[in-house]
């Protein structure tokens, strides 16, 4: 590593460190801008000699990554960013903070794809799914689609294993037919998760065409694209592999988009070598990721929290959560997006039944949704009222990104 | 909830006394939880006692011609350009604003109503069923929007959200539907149009979960009444409220 890089990867820890220690957060973020500054090349320089796979979706992706870099974690020591900093500032203060490790999983942010792949040259990228998700500021659905693809055009030699269930992410991981391809892609290696999510597929992204559905298979009506055949699939309660066998998945995490994560992972592990009989013991290792999942025990009641970002992530929580009073909290400060629309994107009506209570920045916009949903609720102040509204038992918390923080500080200040 | 709509047309189920309510090509119009305005239409509708038929139709249907309400989302430049040409070709829509039924727009749903907007860079026809030009701004209009309605429909405020980049220019064949206090709207100064029973807006998505004296209007346009039973509208108050709360404490 250059005398520059040193210098720069070690400054950027203390700072880290200093902004742990100042209570600022787990200071990932600020570490890596630091460093970034004294040496703008400071990710490749980190990035280097590690074989290195990268993680991006729009759901998922924390919770993959924390697995994926369990499973590869049979091999050796791994750097991960597992507190969630996913942009580029977040990857150098990860790598730097880990030292020399042979391997490196790291979450990016989809819109940071192409930035990241450039810098650190991974062996492998998992490409999860592609759905609607705070669009007054991101980018829409098939903009990041085009996105991904001409940043994997440009990386040919890279291992692109890609979900086989989302038509935007099967099309953004074929290259586009060229005449004379330089270097011939390396195959992709699909995974089949499931999605319930599909109002953001309606429509080809090659072609324009209408998309049509029946059961498991998808496939264009005016071109080629279809539902590619996948090597690794979900089945019962664990996981096929491309050789065919089933492999029991016992996991902590809750819910069958967290098996797909884990097929997910079983398959990046698999690239650096990792048989899965040897990975699936670990994964059931991981018990929450980034607070989410927690269970806390408070005031008799167990409550377990679940962050819901975006439609999609809404359909996976309602599949999650037990039969037990519900909270819901919005919130629509910078970090979730300023737009609240999405609340009707969500069918609500899993929840009819149980009971249902409201909270946050922005519980109105979630009433009026609810009364047009026919789910009856309940509005409170603070999450102390919540509590304190439900028998003893346990309470689901379903919440968006700033929601989601503000109830865990909550939480870590009373436990 | 969608079937056939040719079956549904054919069939007596639905009879004269239902309040037909088509959402237009879900599968290329709906970005911001678009179907939110069906959905509260519906409840609204049903809240009175009318029975109700909701009918999405996809981009590679025909658009039945006798319905009561029609409702276009928004939609990314690739699909507003698609649905513009197929909703031309139909001639279904044209048809139906022809023979009185009521077509609510939103966002890139009201822009091809117009004569032409722009889409990928590209100039495109729209439906010409109302007076206006769409092109693109100088900055993309993302956030609160806000502002007086056209007294003449008597309604209370505008409250929503807009996320756009287009400007729209009102011909004098329409008028605006409001002034514009906080945000964008076509151009700064007025926010959405209306003609007859048409109305569009760049309050995007669930628009009229804000506005429900809006949605109420469209219900009375459709039905042919000057009045509706009141609705207890006591969470789409306080969010209205909370909002201009919001809207005025930001100004501060």
């Amino acid at each position: 590593m250059p005398l520059r890089a040193k210098v720069a990867s070690s400054v950027s820890r203390t700072a880290a460190a200093l902004s742990r220690a100042a209570g600022r957060g787990d200071g990932s973020v600020i570490g890596g801008w630091i460093g970034l500054k004294i040496d703008p090349d400071l990710l490749a320089h980190l990035a280097s000699g590690r074989a290195i796979a990268l993680v991006s979706g729009t759901n998922g992706k924390t919770t993959t990554t924390r697995l994926t870099a369990a499973a590869v974690g049979v091999l050796g020591r791994v750097a991960t960013n597992s507190f969630g900093a996913n942009m580029p500032t977040g990857h150098t203060s990860a790598l730097a903070k880990a030292g020399s490790t042979p391997y490196a999983v790291l979450e990016v942010d989809e819109h940071y794809l192409a930035q990241v792949l450039e810098a650190t040259e991974p062996r492998v990228v998992a490409l999860l799914n592609l759905s609607r998700d705070q669009l007054d500021r991101a980018k829409e659905v098939a903009m990041m689609a085009q996105l991904w693809r001409a940043a994997l055009v440009r990386h040919p030699s890279i291992r692109v294993i890609a979900n086989a269930d989302d038509p935007m992410v099967v099309w953004a991981a074929t290259p586009p037919a060229t005449r004379s391809p330089q270097v011939a892609p390396a195959p992709v290696i699909w995974f089949s998760a499931g999605q319930r999510w599909h109002d953001d597929s309606w429509v080809c992204p090659e072609c324009g065409s209408p998309i049509e559905r029946m059961a498991d298979q998808w496939w264009c009506t005016g071109c080629w694209l279809r539902r590619p055949e996948p090597q690794w699939v979900v089945e019962d309660d664990g996981v096929v592999d491309p050789a065919g066998d089933w492999h029991k998945v016992v996991l902590q995490l809750p819910g069958r988009v967290n098996l797909g994560n884990a097929a997910t992972a079983l398959a990046v592990a698999a690239e650096f070598g990792v048989r899965p009989t040897d990975a699936v013991s670990r994964l059931g290792g991981v018990a929450s990721v980034a607070g989410r999942y927690a269970q806390v025990a408070k005031d008799g009641r167990t409550v377990r929290l679940l962050l819901a970002k975006n439609p999609a992530s809404w359909l996976e929580a309602f599949d999650m959560a037990e039969e037990a009073p519900t909270l819901l909290s919005i919130n629509a400060r910078d970090p979730d997006g300023l737009d609240t629309s999405w609340l009707f994107d969500v069918d609500f009506a899993p929840l009819r039944g149980r009971q249902v209570l409201i909270t946050g920045d922005r519980a109105y916009d979630l009433a009026v949704r609810l009364d047009v949903n026919g789910v009856p609720f309940q509005h409170v102040r603070t999450f102390t009222e919540a509590i304190t509204s439900v028998p003893p038992g346990r309470l689901e918390v379903i919440a968006n990104y700033t929601a989601f923080q503000d109830i865990r500080a909550e939480l870590d200040r009373v436990n | 909830m969608s079937t056939d709509p040719a079956y549904r047309m054919a069939g007596p189920a639905g009879g004269e006394s239902t309040l037909r309510i088509v959402w237009i090509y879900p599968d290329l119009l709906s970005t911001y939880g678009d179907r939110g305005n069906m959905l509260i239409l519906e409840r609204r509708a049903r809240l009175r006692g009318m029975p109700v038929e909701c009918i999405e139709v996809r981009s590679d249907q025909r658009l039945p011609i006798s319905a009561d309400i029609y409702l276009l989302g928004g939609g990314e430049d690739g699909p507003q350009a698609l649905g513009a040409q197929r909703l031309i070709a139909d001639g279904g829509l044209r048809r139906a604003a022809e023979q009185g039924s009521v077509v609510f727009a939103v966002c890139a749903g009201y822009q091809l109503l117009g004569g032409s907007f722009f889409a990928k860079g590209t100039k495109c026809a729209g439906l010409d069923l109302l007076d206006l030009h769409s092109d693109r701004g100088p900055s993309r209009a993302v956030g609160e929007l806000a502002g007086a309605i056209d007294p003449r429909l008597g309604l209370p405020p505008l409250s929503g959200f807009e996320n756009h980049g287009g400007r729209t220019h009102l011909g004098p064949g329409v008028s605006a539907l409001a002034r514009v206090s906080t945000g964008i709207g076509n151009d700064g100064n007025t926010e959405g149009a209306w003609r007859g029973k048409l109305l569009g807006t760049y309050s995007h998505g669930p628009a009229l979960a804000r506005n429900p004296a809006l949605a109420d209007l469209l219900l009375r346009w459709a039905i042919g009444v000057q009045q509706l039973p009141p609705l207890d509208d006591t969470w789409s108050d306080r969010l209205r409220a909370e909002r201009s709360a919001a809207l005025a404490a930001a100004r501060q």
